[in-house]
Parts: C-alpha cells; sequence; structure tokens
C-alpha cells in the first residue's frame, strides 16, 4: 500500500505501469485520475488544494486499509496533489489490485467516495469572477451511506 | 494546545494556527470560549453545523472531550478527489 501526497504532478503512465507489474497472483488492475474541470460558466483559472498535513496522510491511509480489507485487495495506491493547479492537470489517481475485476473496480469507487469527504483536503477556485471555496456536496455526504 | 484552522475558516480569523491556553474540557467549551473573544472567532463559529472538527489528528464531534489533547483543528467540510 502506497499513500503519496505531493505538490508536484505525477506520471500517471509510470505510476500505472508500476502498480500494475509483477503481479501474478492478481487478475485485475482499476485506476482513477481525477482532473481539474473547467465548467465553462465561471471561466476557472486555477485551483488552489489545501490539506492537513500528517492527518492527510493518516485519513488517506485509514480508508485504503478500510478497502483493502473489504475487498481483499492485493495492493491499494493513492496519490493526491495539493498546491495550485490549471484546468487540465491531474489531481489525483487511485489504482486497487485484485484477484477479480469487480472487487477492483468496487474499492475504487469505495476510495472515491471516502477521499471526496473524509481527507482532509479543501479545494478553492480562481475564476474570473473572483475565488470561491468549494462547497461539500450532500451527493457525496449521502454517496457514503451505499458502503 | 494548539489550534488549527483550515479554508474559509483560516481566513475568517486571519491565522493558520495558534497555541491557546484554556481550561475547557470539551470542544463545545473552546468553541464558546474563541466566540466570546473577539469578533472574528464569533463569525467564523458562528454555525458550528456548518465546521468539521478534528482532534489530534482524527474527525471527531464537537461534543469531544480535550482531556490530554494537543492539537484541534476546525475546517468547513472536506473536498478532496
Amino acid at each position: 500500500m502506497r499513500i503519496v501526497v505531493q505538490e508536484e504532478p505525477f506520471d500517471l503512465g509510470e505510476a500505472t505501469t508500476s502498480f500494475a507489474s509483477n503481479r501474478k497472483d492478481m487478475g485485475a488492475v482499476v485506476t482513477f485520475t481525477g482532473i481539474v474541470r473547467d465548467t465553462g460558466d465561471t471561466r476557472l483559472k486555477s485551483m488552489e488544494i489545501e490539506h492537513y498535513p500528517g492527518m492527510t496522510e493518516a485519513a488517506l491511509g485509514e480508508i485504503a486499509e478500510e478497502a483493502a480489507r473489504r475487498w481483499s485487495l492485493g495492493d491499494v495506491l493513492v496519490i493526491h496533489r495539493h498546491g495550485t493547479l490549471v484546468p487540465g492537470e491531474m489531481i489525483m489517481m487511485v489504482a486497487t489490485a485484485a484477484r477479480h475485476r469487480k472487487q477492483a473496480f468496487e474499492a475504487a469507487e469505495f476510495l472515491m467516495d471516502y477521499l471526496k469527504s473524509r481527507a482532509p483536503f479543501w479545494k478553492r477556485e480562481v475564476t474570473e469572477q473572483g475565488a470561491f471555496w468549494v462547497a461539500a456536496r450532500d451527493e457525496d455526504e449521502d454517496a457514503l451511506t451505499r458502503w | 494546545m494548539n489550534v488549527l484552522y483550515f479554508a474559509w475558516v483560516r481566513e475568517r480569523i486571519g491565522v493558520p494556527r495558534e497555541s491557546i491556553e484554556t481550561n475547557a474540557a470539551t470542544v463545545n467549551e473552546l468553541v464558546q470560549e474563541l466566540r466570546d473573544r473577539e469578533e472574528r472567532y464569533a463569525a467564523a463559529f458562528a454555525d458550528t453545523s456548518a465546521l468539521r472538527v478534528a482532534v489530534d489528528q482524527e474527525l471527531t464531534g464537537f461534543d469531544a472531550s480535550l482531556d490530554g489533547v494537543q492539537e484541534v483543528a476546525f475546517f468547513p467540510p472536506m473536498t478532496g478527489g
């Protein structure tokens, strides 16, 4: 299991290849990548991601351990960036390795649902109309109830 | 005790962290103490249902005990991913 919290960009291809290599007992690897999106109507210039050093790593680790337990995963990778990002940049990725694809897909969704509202990150959008803290959405909190 | 603030809570209070001498037994008591101190705290803590709290880096509730606690953090609901 590997948890990485960093300011600099990550190499999705390299991270995925390295994660998926040398696994003779795991038949499935699923990855999800989050990208800074410009919704168009707000004209996003950049997104600033603040986090709580120390608690961030601990919270991500706990979420990853919970996923590994529930789906008997072979491995989990979480990379999450902080700092200032522009539209099109990759914010984060998760990767899961399991014996079969269903476990790998479900575990990746679980990780995403939990790290949306349980990992201490806060997003601030800098737009042409000003800067705004992104509000948490009720749907994100509701998504946790299905697990 | 170290008290940390993140996102708009940090902006309203004006500092990212501070050291506070307190006899508050719970998070709620600490919040009331801060509210009574200055207007900027009263503004930041006006509606605690819009806030989350972590005690020694563990997410908890406002009724949590502060016994032996080193670090308390206040922030809005998280928006990771």
